[in-house]
């Protein structure tokens, strides 16, 4: 750790409960299929695996991959599984990655959202024989480049001052 | 920091503990749900709760269509105007043709007491979204079971035939098209009337023919339609074009490809019929 942690607020379980529908919301828009968009529903719940493991564990990752899977049309369980695995492994790791920085954790969650992709790749091998897409790359990149400003987002409540005055404005 | 004491005593369950029974949970899930139509009751359920929400997400989309159409020119509506009544203008001829065709056909079957043709019903339906997932081609249109959607029903658009109906749910249904991977239909080429099958290949719009003998007549530029053997697809319907024909000596076959005709212009609406004959038994999804 380089600076030290500013001291937080403690966070309000509204706000998580928002940045998950929000997240829900970005995955329901029309994006026709195109490969590559990030899912930002994986990364916030990463963030909050991380974060917070008591408030939000496997089970919210679970109900969120079968809700992703009905919308999707996708098998059901399939995105259940990928989230279950992605959110074990971030809260396995919750306690080493907040002493990297920013960017060495934007590393770590590439590595996850992979893996995640990975596993839903053999899943759908060993079930209907069909294969991997190299456009997975693109994907954990823009994963990879967003984590820094996702985290900066869900964390800047958090980060507010109890008592303002004339030399501390926020 | 946090300013709430981790509870010391009460802990709850070890994430290994939950993983491994998510896991488990989920995984049983996706062997159901791939080999047999059990959840269908838990997909409806979230599919009729979520519609509310995928429709606010469409509304921007809806918005910004209806907004950008607003702003078209007079001059571009005129031309639009223009080409849609010489294009009536064309299609009143032809069917007045079919019209005839279809009065002398049903007069010759009588005649030879072959049984009669069933004039095909159809219903509008507009696509809401592609399904993300990158290995499977669906598309989800707005009618569903209310709507009297069935299972198998076939999906064309103004060029030719898109798909087929896989999964009805309350509100809305999907639709798998031909080039996904599972995908079969039986065609005829326009010119010839030889029959083959058309299998989709999962990726771009290009399908592969099958069945089509080392000696058989068909060129690039040969249009495929359907035969309607099957009893799904009405016969007639346009399917693809031919691009690429081989034939190689030491295959029983030719290598034939074809180029999907239907869903160049995903915005358009589309078109669900009603089959033919009743469809019982599976439909491979």
């Amino acid at each position: 750790m380089n600076r030290g942690d500013p001291i937080l607020l403690p966070v309000n379980l509204w706000f998580i409960v928002l940045s998950l529908c929000f997240a829900f919301f970005w995955n329901l828009l029309p994006w026709g299929g195109r490969y590559g968009i990030p899912d930002v529903l994986a990364l916030v719940l990463v963030f909050w695996n991380v974060h917070q493991p008591r408030k939000v564990s496997i089970g919210v990752a679970f109900l969120m991959g079968i809700l992703v899977d009905v919308h999707h049309a996708s098998l059901l369980g399939e995105n259940a599984l990928a989230y279950t695995l992605l959110s074990y492994f971030a809260i396995t790791l919750h306690r080493r990655i907040l002493w990297f920085s920013t960017w060495a954790q934007a590393f770590h969650i590439g590595l996850l959202i992979l893996m995640m992709r990975c596993v839903q790749a053999l899943v759908h091998i060993m079930l209907d024989g069909r294969g991997m897409s190299g456009w997975i790359l693109l994907e954990v990149v823009l994963s990879v480049l967003l984590w820094p400003l996702l985290s900066w987002i869900l964390q800047a409540p958090q980060r507010r001052v109890i008592d303002r005055d004339d030399t501390r404005p926020l | 920091m946090e300013y709430n004491p981790p509870p010391l005593f009460r802990q709850g369950l070890s994430a290994l503990v939950k993983v491994v029974v998510f896991s488990l949970f989920a995984l049983c899930l996706l062997l159901l749900d791939s080999r047999t139509h059990i959840l269908f009751v838990i997909r409806e359920v979230v599919s009729t709760v979520l519609y509310p929400l995928e429709q606010a997400a469409l509304s921007p989309r809806q918005a910004w269509r209806a907004v950008d159409g607003h702003f078209t020119s007079v001059v571009q509506l005129e031309k639009e105007i223009l080409r849609l009544e010489s294009e009536a203008i064309k299609n009143a001829v032809v069917l007045d043709q079919v019209r005839q065709l279809a009065m002398e056909n049903a007069q010759l079957r009588s005649l030879l007491g072959a049984s009669q043709h069933l004039p095909v019903k159809s219903i509008v339906a507009e696509i809401l979204y592609d399904a993300k997932d990158p290995y499977t081609r669906k598309i989800i249109i707005d009618r569903g079971a209310k709507e009297g959607v069935v299972l198998g029903q076939a999906v064309v658009d103004e060029q030719g035939v898109l798909g087929q109906v896989t999964r009805v749910l309350p509100l809305v249904s999907e639709v798998t098209l031909l080039t996904d991977k599972d995908q079969l239909i039986p065609v005829m080429v326009e010119r010839t009337g030889l029959r083959a099958v058309v299998h989709g290949r999962g990726q771009s719009n290009i399908l592969d023919v099958r069945f089509v003998g080392l000696d058989a007549d068909i060129v690039n530029g040969d249009f495929l339609v359907t035969s309607g053997i099957d009893g799904v697809y009405p016969a007639g319907l346009r399917v693809a074009q031919i691009v690429r024909v081989e034939k190689k000596s030491q295959d029983m076959f030719s290598l034939v490809w074809c180029r999907l005709l239907a869903g160049v212009n995903r915005h358009r609406q589309v078109l669900v019929l009603f089959p033919l004959t009743s469809l019982s038994g599976g439909v491979k999804k």
